[in-house]
């Protein structure tokens, strides 16, 4: 059963949409993130599941029951938001019972949610303090226990850890995973613009984009297979590379050949006898490109720029016209006397993807 | 020389005066009390450091203290002499005080000033400034409130006489009682409950004060936090008055005060529509009603109020840092 079910959810600002056309499931016990680039939507589509924005078309069902119009209390939803949001006048343990004390819960329940909640986040030697007296993972620790405590159907994060600095962040991360193994039937809704917090903590992935989704599916999924080329680009780092080609033999492999004095590429991608001559964009990630000696190259080029990060080295390509994204070739391991190198590069033909028009071949019906 | 000439010259005399004063001042005492040169260049610095700030606000001090310790000293002084200031009564002044009905009076009255204007005010300034906030015209309804600010206290006071007229052809309160059929009453003159319609003047001009300091206080708070209460099922109510009233609690002490200390020291109001009469003196008014009459008993009344506010004006003090940190 959907624990959570958006059908044609949209939401316009009067003649502005801002989403529209949002269909999507959500089983119980799922971590859904929701990642897209800024002003993609992502952070209203979360507050309209919880009720602090209004829907403005389509239906949202929270256990089947349409709660369009349901106050957000009611709706069995808990927020952590990206700025905490503590009560800053409220000790921890006011802070997490607040919502019980609303409800009319006995004085032994609160203390038994919050004592519980306390445990599990390891709050306990803080329940007397002010959030002012907490450091900033605390807090976070804090507006998550709030959250626990209502025993929610569905808890809702919104970057709840981009106010975190770099080692705070991964630490988190890592509690907020062990948290949902610890509740294995709670659903989460995470919203991240950083996509390592998207693929290591998400059961599925949704891409936002421009006001629609861009792709739903788990997160190598997303990485094997993109929909299309904006997914493809958003989810990896660096981006995919994509190369201008056209369609030169079809069948169970696709043979493409790159234009301006390069190569040709194989690609698994079956295609059809009526592509023949089409043109496509082939799609490479930066550590697929292998360097080769045979004369089978796909792509030649001069290296540019290079950064050595120690574990790999990227490559930057000296780009063939400036409005073009420079090619990137990501090399394992500590390369020397790269820069002004010309280099022939190739790639494992299940590596290698093909779009049309931004859209993934494999997915054409 | 006309009076323009003496003004632009005072001034150019008064600014660069001042300027000189902290140029050459400074200059002496680097050059020629503490040179930084010779066998105790270090410790001449250190100490030109050391006697700087006191160099600079030495005009500060000496204003302040001819302006403002040299009154209440004086003042306190004053009291201690009788009607003429000739002879030396010691605490005669006071004890007549005590002895007079009228000052009891004015301090039972100020007393039910201090704790109704202030509160008042305050909660209608609150809730007038959460309930703008929500309005497309807010911003209109939060200048008419703000406008009595800009009023005298005599010209409110005024303008109250009007509303409180003994005449229902002018007086809006005795137009209303005529309308239910009731016969016409001068509201100034009920024993007890004038005091409150005198208040009411003052809440009318100080709520929009308390409207404007508590509004962008009420902007200051966090947007989530209510998002949060609003999550964690709470109503309107409980949201305003256990998570926005607290996070503000801090501005509000600083309004009530602010509002306190100008109680005490307001006598306009009751000045201008009773002259004190009816049972309706404050204190103020009724140091009014002495000064130039018998200033050594006026002084008294004043020191009096002084002790009164000082604790007010410490505790206002201590809030308004607090909140600044």
């Amino acid at each position: 059963m959907a624990d959570l079910k958006l059908t044609e959810v949209a939401k316009s600002y009067g003649p502005v949409d801002v989403l529209k056309h949002i269909n999507l499931e959500i089983e119980r016990g799922e971590l859904i993130v929701f990642v897209g680039p800024s002003g993609c939507g992502k952070s209203t589509l979360l507050r309209m599941i919880a009720g602090l924005e209004k829907i403005t078309g389509g239906e949202l069902q929270i256990d089947g029951q349409v709660v369009n119009n349901v106050p957000p209390a009611q709706r069995g939803i808990a927020m952590v938001f990206q700025s905490y949001a503590l009560y800053p006048h409220m000790t921890v343990h006011e802070n997490m019972s607040f919502a019980l004390k609303i409800a009319g819960k006995s004085k032994a329940e609160i203390d038994a949610a919050v004592s519980r909640a306390a445990k599990i986040l390891q709050l306990e030697p803080y329940l007397d303090r002010l959030p002012k007296a907490l450091s900033g993972g605390q807090r976070q620790r804090v507006a998550i226990g709030r959250s626990i405590v209502r025993d929610p159907k569905v808890y809702l994060f919104d970057e709840p850890l981009s106010n975190l600095d770099a080692a705070l962040r991964v630490a988190t991360r890592i509690e907020i995973a062990q948290l949902k193994e610890q509740m294995p039937d709670s659903t989460m809704i995470y919203v991240t613009h950083d996509q390592v917090e998207a693929m290591t903590l998400a059961s599925r992935i949704v891409v936002l984009a421009g006001g629609g989704i861009a792709q739903v599916g788990t997160p190598l999924e997303l990485y094997e297979r993109p929909e299309n080329t904006f997914v493809a680009q958003f989810i990896g780092s660096p981006q995919m590379n994509l190369l201008g080609g056209r369609i030169v033999g079809t069948g169970a492999q696709t043979r493409v050949e790159l234009p301006e004095g390069q190569g040709t590429i194989l690609s698994n991608y079956p295609t059809r006898d009526s592509d023949l001559g089409l043109t496509v964009e082939v799609g490479i990630r930066p550590e697929d490109m292998l360097p080769t000696d045979g004369p089978d190259y796909a792509y030649a080029g001069e290296v540019e720029i290079k950064e050595a990060l120690g574990e790999v080295t990227l490559a930057y390509f000296k780009k063939q016209k400036p409005e073009h994204d420079p090619v990137i070739a990501k090399l394992p391991g500590i390369h020397t006397g790269l820069r002004g190198r010309v280099m022939h590069m190739t790639a494992d033909p299940s590596k290698v993807h093909l779009f049309s028009n931004g859209r993934s071949l494999l997915y054409r019906d | 020389m006309g009076p323009l000439m003496q003004g632009v010259l005072t001034i150019f005399v008064g600014v660069f005066g001042c300027v000189a004063y902290y140029y050459f001042s400074n200059l002496f005492l680097d050059r020629v009390l503490y040179p930084a040169r010779g066998d105790d260049a270090g410790r001449n610095i250190n100490r030109a450091n050391a006697v700087r700030p006191w160099l600079f606000l030495f005009p500060a001090l000496f204003a302040l203290s001819l302006y403002l310790v040299y009154p209440v000293v004086g003042s306190f002084w004053r009291s201690l002499f009788d009607r003429s200031g000739d002879a030396f009564v010691g605490f005669q002044n006071y004890r007549s005080l005590g002895a007079d009905p009228e000052f009891r009076s004015a301090v039972v009255n100020n007393f039910l000033w201090v704790l109704v204007v202030p509160a008042a005010s305050t909660f209608l300034g609150l809730i007038v400034a959460q309930l703008t906030d929500q309005l497309k015209w807010g911003g209109v309804a939060k200048s008419l409130i703000f406008m009595p600010m800009a009023i005298s206290f005599v010209g409110a006071s005024l303008i109250w006489k009007f509303v409180y007229a003994n005449d229902p052809n002018i007086g809006l309160l005795n137009a209303i009682r005529g309308a239910f059929g009731a016969p016409s009453l001068d509201p100034l003159q009920l024993p007890f409950w004038n005091n409150f319609f005198l208040m009411v003047i003052l809440i009318w001009i100080q709520t929009g004060f308390a409207m404007v300091i508590l509004s962008a206080a009420l902007r200051g708070i966090p947007e989530e936090t209510v998002e949060a209460a609003i999550l964690d099922g709470a109503n309107p109510f409980q949201i305003f008055f256990k998570i926005q009233v607290p996070q503000i609690m801090g501005t509000i002490v600083v309004v009530w005060t602010t509002i306190t200390i100008l109680v005490l020291k307001v006598f306009d109001i009751v000045y201008t529509m009773t002259g004190g009469n009816f049972g309706t003196q404050i204190l103020p008014s009724y140091m009014m009603e002495y000064m130039f009459r018998d200033d050594g008993r006026a002084t008294a009344v004043a020191f009096v109020i002084m002790i009164l506010v000082l604790p007010v004006m410490i505790w206002n003090i201590r809030q308004a840092r607090k909140e600044l940190r």
